[in-house]
């Protein structure tokens, strides 16, 4: 099991490596920052000085190892736009976007599951019909256009929740929380739908053709032979054999949440790290966009070493060849 | 003197399955009792319905099979009209069923343990320190070696035979009185097979526990069952003593299925089959289903339907039965 896990962890850097190779190359392909520095009024001289500060006139790897020295002390360089230290600009933002991230995640697995056994269970039954037609428009609208109609319907018309920002936020040391205030609770709700929506129809979905599958399996019969009551049936035996490929693709999607929470937060102008990320697009600012990507690949390298020791955890079938492999 | 109830009674059982193109009927009023500590046989080719009657006993029809006709009696009680719950209720603490493949029939995530004092809990009024301990004697008595550590294992870490045994220590750990096992031994090796075979008919001698033992191979029936019971398409064709199917049987269907059976001590002799096909289940010929593949079949085979010959404990659903007298020629 160990030998298990420091060789996914040792797999995982060398992703990050190569994800960081990638995010480097970006600050010498995307254009030149220093157009972007200084304006027209500038001489020669302001260019040279500003490229040795900045240390663009080192050689390619000496420049690519600086910047990943830099980078694991979480030093990800100065924004080219805001000319603060990117890490703590994305330590601002970062609450409001793993807030949203797993409020819409905690949505989409919990009412994902229900339903997903729900509608296997009762398979023909009129209302898992109806939830299952209902959720192709979750798997099918696209995110923008479901945010823009939750605004319409709840904002605009109906004005019961706010249609933009994060609400009235409390700050605890350096972590911003909208969970404690009313209005942010409020203004929560309707991203965190929006965002959350798609994975929730997928895992709905998921779990219910997995479930199918698994209650027509010898194992089930031989339970309900067994005169075990429905729920130890469905829950017991059933759901927890369905967990492998939820689980994968689970994890998958949250990380999907966390790194495309991009096009809610345009949305909802929701202050977090993927508005941060396309303003940065807009301005070439390429430090920005560079700690982003690498932020992201973290997260999901651990999601994804995470999923792999939970398979081990669910199915101890894993864990022999675990063992001896 | 009083007659004891039998533990399982089935009465005229029928079994229909709605289809668009008409009704199929995979089981077509069989009749049978099987007595306590008796051991009946159910025999018959793919298809001939012996399955589907095992599972319309337990409650366990896949829909839209249901069944349409006749009565399911255990130890005297109707059984086949209870609500599912009060079915729950019997199924696993009155009758305990045996599956053919014992490498799917136990979850693979939980240990046996787990499975055990789960079905334990769930039908005896013991807590969960004596469940562990009645779990333990379970796969003791299935001759499980050092059942106290196997607690803790996992199905994969069992051998085929080991989990076959397995599955019969959870069919029974609720004690019932009545065990359908329905092909038990075809997915296991020819060695374990007999090993199996002689533990079922242990616990079962050992219990006074009723068995119905559903299978093709004739061989194990001829080593274990008290009665035989032939099914073809559905029907019941004969039902008797051992000796008597296997040595004298009178419905032609069984007299072909016993000729078509390789005996150890038969030789080189070429074995004989019955010629044709069990017919389709939506292509059911008028009269008795064997009449075209019959050797003996008249006309009236071919209109008049169910004839019964013989006694209640012997008989044969044939116009034509083969006599004793004329099986010596």
């Amino acid at each position: 099991m160990l030998a298990f896990i420091i060789r996914r962890v040792f797999q995982s850097v060398i992703v990050l490596l190569a994800v960081g190779l990638v995010a480097f190359s970006m600050f010498r392909f995307v254009g030149d920052p220093i157009e972007n520095l200084l304006g027209q009024e500038r001489t020669v001289q302001d260019v040279e000085r500003l490229r040795e500060t900045l240390g663009l006139n080192d050689p390619f790897p000496v420049q690519y190892a600086r910047f990943l020295g830099r980078a694991v002390q979480g030093d990800f360089g100065i924004s080219y736009r805001q000319s603060r230290p990117v890490a703590q600009i994305i330590a601002e933002r970062a609450p409001a976007t793993l807030e949203l991230a797993f409020v819409s995640g905690f949505l989409a697995l919990t009412v994902g599951i229900g339903l997903g056994v729900f509608t296997a269970i009762r398979r023909d039954g009129w209302a898992a019909n109806v939830i299952m037609s209902a959720s192709l428009i979750g798997v099918s609208l696209p995110t923008f256009l479901i945010g823009i109609l939750l605004i319409y319907v709840f904002g605009v018309q109906l004005r019961w929740l706010p249609t933009f920002g994060r609400g009235e936020v409390v700050q605890l040391g350096w972590w911003s929380t909208g969970f404690l205030t009313q209005s942010g609770l409020k203004s929560l709700i309707l991203p965190a739908i929006t965002l959350g929506l798609f994975q929730m129809t997928l895992i709905m979905r998921l779990v219910r053709s997995e479930m199918l599958e698994v209650l027509r399996q010898d194992y089930i019969r031989f339970a309900r032979a067994r005169g075990l009551a429905a729920k130890s049936v469905n829950f017991r035996h059933a759901l927890k054999n369905t967990m492998v490929p939820v689980i994968t693709v689970t994890g998958l999607q949250l990380g999907a949440i966390i790194a495309f929470a991009i096009i809610t937060e345009t949305v909802f102008q929701w202050p977090g790290v993927g508005l941060l990320f396309i303003n940065a697009v807009q301005f070439v600012d390429i430090p920005v966009m560079a700690a982003y990507l690498m932020l992201i690949s973290v997260m999901f390298v651990m999601i994804n070493l995470l999923v792999d020791i939970l398979y081990v955890w669910v199915d101890p079938r894993l864990r022999i060849d675990g063992r001896h492999a | 003197m009083t007659v004891p109830v039998p533990v399982l009674s089935l009465r005229d059982l029928t079994v229909d399955i709605p289809t668009r193109h008409g009704t199929l009927r995979p089981v077509d009023q069989v009749s049978w009792d099987i007595a306590r500590g008796e051991i009946l046989g159910v025999v018959g080719e793919s298809g001939a319905g012996k399955s589907m009657t095992g599972n319309a006993v337990i409650g366990l029809l896949d829909p839209p099979a249901h069944i349409s006709g006749g009565q399911v009696l255990l130890e005297g009680e109707r059984i086949d009209d209870l609500p599912l719950a009060k079915m729950r209720r019997i199924r696993g603490k009155r009758i305990g069923m045996v599956f053919q493949d014992p490498l799917t029939s136990l979850n693979p995530l939980l240990t046996v343990g787990d499975q055990l004092t789960e079905t334990i809990l769930r039908h005896l009024d013991v807590d969960r320190e004596e469940a562990a301990q009645r779990a333990i004697r379970g796969l003791d008595e299935v001759g499980i070696p050092s059942a106290r550590n196997r607690m803790g294992a996992y199905p994969h870490e069992f051998s085929g035979g080991m989990r076959q045994r397995v599955v019969i220590a959870l069919a029974l750990c609720a004690e019932p009185t009545l065990l359908i096992a329905d092909e038990p031994t075809t997915a296991l090796d020819v060695s374990v097979q007999a090993q199996i075979i002689a533990l079922l008919k242990r616990l079962c001698r050992e219990r006074g526990m009723a068995a119905m033992l559903i299978t093709h191979d004739m061989g194990v029936i001829a080593e274990t069952a008290d009665r035989v019971a032939v099914m073809y398409a559905g029907r019941l064709a004969e039902i008797g003593p051992v000796a008597q199917i296997v040595g004298q049987p009178r419905h032609p269907y069984t007299d072909g299925l016993m000729a078509s059976t390789p005996a150890a001590s038969a030789g080189q002799a070429r074995l004989r089959q019955i010629p044709g096909a069990m017919p389709r289940l939506n292509a059911l010929p008028d009269g008795c289903a064997f009449s075209p593949r019959c050797p003996r079949a008249q006309d009236r085979c071919r209109h008049d339907p169910r004839p019964r010959v013989g006694e209640a404990d012997a008989r044969a659903a044939c116009w034509f039965p083969i006599e004793p007298e004329e099986d010596a020629a």
